[in-house]
């Protein structure tokens, strides 16, 4: 059980089956999408920095767990990210100035490109699952052909919210999967310290639904596990839970300071040398001659100028106005948000002094 | 020994005092031990006191809160940190099912002396749900007592007095104060009765009801209108929302006549209505004007680009103390 599937090695060689599944231009379209999120990132948290942004949730060292799961889905599928899977989004079709917006504090940065439906951001941990339940049954009763994806992470599993969403998924076979990227933190709390039991994945047997452990910073192996996952969801065969077992770089968020409970250097570090998910897929690409420097320059020149042009989106949106925040909360406002309103822009009258 | 404290610093010292002077105190949470919780309130005490005292949990606030009444039933004083006030709705059930009921249910037989705290309140550039201002639900539950300090010497006087409580208390501790301010704060243990509220300045024109941040607004207010318009403020700081403090409402609006109400938490079956029923029961004859309420909007807090725009200003609330005025 504690053991990991993989299919491209660290060092970049094949040690599985690909079961010809995986092309040429699927795999560089990977290393490509994968080196666009890690410059997205690397950006957001510069501009965190410089003011332009708001506490930013980072996942460098997650790129192949989250592109690769992305990859793998169709149009209709549903995706739940939670705060961290904005790589995820982005790679499913989501904008990535609309993420750049979401973390500047706009709620518009939440919204679905309409063919698409990607979920706001979760915040609160684990509650996304059960809808990812929900929204798989409604496909399996309307005969959709539609997978739901729910992302969480590690500390998600400890969660009342996981165990209610694998029994329902269990009990109703919906085609939901359950992708967790095992980080090995939940902030400061090591795994070892959130559960007893060894694997995430080994959790699947209490709802009787298959469980996989995968290497997460193998995207092949991310991919393939997905593929059999949907296939298997689709065909009435019910939820997968995968575990996919990979690393975060930095920090749990702008906000926070890992030097306090992890050896943050030294760990990244080895997981950087020795298991980074880029590097691995950009050595096997050049050792099938399908990649090369020149390549790689031409590449960061362009996802950079993507990138610069979402973010000029981005902030050249316009500004939210006060009375943005009463409109949706619902479908006709009530009466006294209505009067709240109108007092919100209604100018100050003081005129006269007591009697 | 004169010293000034942060809020912070004054909640971590109550905490500290309390658990070396009373074995039974235990302190759970998601993050709180090694990484001194999100808002360092109880950084360092894990190496004072150990990881059986200050105990990093699962991330899982209903086993958190449940956990902890069953400690609290059998002889501990668990003080639980749940990382924001809108992460405690995973065990609101633990909260309203169990630790208020308890008592009640085992007629006097358990009692759940335990303490929840949480950072609440918005004016942080917070991400969603990081901004939540829902004492209501608290204060409405028969059973649990609800404290929200303004300042730090009422932060660590009212902490060690909740952690001294028979009954679950649940501990509100605006976020933006935190580090806003310190102040004078004394060594010893001393506590602020919980249930009591403070009148932070006396006045003779208008009453002004607030807590947590709105303190600091309403007293803004209050300095502005008496500098620009004359007008004489009593400024009270509630700081217990459950149970409230009738008498002290009562003898400042017979006082003054007229009230505004301040708070953050939105408009509609928030406090300041319950405030305002208290002073129509009792002192309604007393009354020169309807009371105010100057309150966040009937809106989920907005994201922060427009999160100070929820939030009631200096300059809103001397509009609502004019129109009392005026009226
Ligand atoms: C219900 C709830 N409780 C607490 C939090 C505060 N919080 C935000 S992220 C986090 C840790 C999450 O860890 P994990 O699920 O492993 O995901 P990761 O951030 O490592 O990807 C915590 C405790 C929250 N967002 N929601």
């Amino acid at each position: 059980m504690s053991s990991l599937y993989q299919v491209l090695s660290p060092a970049g060689e094949l040690v599985g089956d690909l079961k010809g599944q995986l092309d040429e231009a699927t795999m560089i379209k990977m290393y490509e999408n994968m080196v666009l999120v890690r410059q997205f990132d690397r950006k957001s948290i510069n501009l965190q920095r410089q003011g332009r942004m708001g506490t930013y949730a980072p996942f460098e060292g997650q790129e192949a767990s989250q592109v690769g799961s992305a990859m793998a889905l169709t149009p209709g599928d549903w995706l739940f990210p939670t705060y961290r899977d904005h790589a995820a989004a982005i790679v499913h079709g989501q904008s990535m100035a609309r993420v750049f917006l979401y973390w500047m504090g706009h709620m518009e940065g939440s919204i679905s490109p309409k063919h698409l439906n990607i979920m706001p951001s979760c915040v609160p941990i684990a509650t996304q699952m059960v809808h990812a339940v929900g929204t798989a049954w409604a496909s399996k009763l309307q005969n959709e052909k539609h997978v739901s994806i729910a992302y969480f992470g590690d500390g998600a599993s400890s969660e009342g919210d996981f165990h209610e969403a694998l029994n329902f998924a269990g009990v109703f076979q919906t085609p939901t999967i359950f992708f967790c990227q095992n980080n090995g933190f939940a902030i400061s709390v090591p795994f070892s310290q959130q559960s007893a039991s060894k694997t995430i994945a080994q959790r699947s047997a209490a709802y009787d639904i298959p469980g996989v452990r995968i290497d997460g910073n193998d995207i092949f192996a991310v991919w393939l596990t997905m593929k059999e996952a949907m296939q298997r969801g689709l065909e009435g065969k019910g939820p997968t839970l995968i575990e996919a077992v990979t690393f975060r770089y930095g920090a749990h968020t702008t906000a926070d300071d890992p030097k306090k409970y992890r050896d943050q250097e030294s760990l990244s570090e080895e997981w950087r040398q020795e298991r980074d998910p880029l590097q691995r897929l950009r050595v096997y690409l050049e050792n099938q001659g399908l990649w090369n420097e020149t390549k790689e320059t031409e590449l960061i020149a362009r996802v950079n100028e993507q990138i610069d042009a979402a973010l000029v989106e981005a902030e050249s949106y316009p500004k939210s106005k006060p009375e943005d925040m009463f409109k949706h909360v619902y479908a006709e406002p009530s009466w006294m948000a209505t009067e709240q309103e109108s007092e919100l822009v209604k100018p100050s009258k003081q005129e006269g002094i007591p009697a | 020994m004169k010293r000034k404290l942060t809020m912070i610093q004054a909640i971590t010292e109550a905490m500290d005092q309390k658990l070396a002077d009373d074995s039974r105190i235990m302190l759970l949470g998601e993050d709180i031990g090694v990484n001194g919780g999100v808002f360092r309130a109880t950084e360092d005490l894990i190496h004072k006191y150990g990881p059986d005292r200050v105990v990093d949990t699962p991330l899982a606030e209903a086993g958190i809160i449940g956990a902890a009444i069953g400690l609290a039933m059998n002889g501990k004083i668990p003080v639980v940190e749940i990382q924001f006030l809108a992460f405690i709705y995973p065990g609101f059930e633990q909260i309203v099912s169990h630790a208020a009921r308890m008592r009640y249910r085992t007629r006097g037989q358990y009692r759940v002396p335990m303490v929840i705290r949480t950072p609440y309140g918005a004016g942080i550039r917070g991400p969603e749900l990081h901004s939540e201002s829902v004492e209501t639900f608290f204060a409405h539950v028969p059973g649990l007592k609800v404290v929200a300090p303004s300042t730090p010497y009422d932060a660590k006087g009212l902490l060690i007095a909740a952690m001294e409580d028979p009954d679950p208390v649940i501990f509100l501790e605006p976020t933006k104060l935190y580090r806003a301010f310190k102040q004078e704060v004394p060594e010893e243990m001393y506590r602020v009765p919980i249930g009591k509220a403070k009148v932070v300045q006396e006045g003779s024109d208008v009453s002004i009801f607030a807590w947590g941040a709105m303190l600091r607004v309403a007293e803004d207010a209050a300095k502005q209108i008496e500098r620009e318009n004359g007008l004489s403020c009593e400024v009270i700081d509630l700081r217990t929302l459950y149970p409230l403090d009738r008498d002290t409402i009562i003898a400042s609006v017979k006082k003054t006549g007229r009230a505004v109400v301040v708070h953050e938490a939105h408009k509609t079956a928030g406090l300041g209505a319950e405030i305002i029923s208290i002073i129509n029961d009792e002192a309604l004859i007393y009354m020169k004007a309807p009371v105010k309420r100057i309150t966040g909007y009937d809106v989920p807090v907005p994201q922060f680009s427009i999160e100070d725009d929820y939030l009631p200003t200096a300059e809103r609330v001397k509009d609502g103390i004019m129109e009392t005025a005026t009226f």
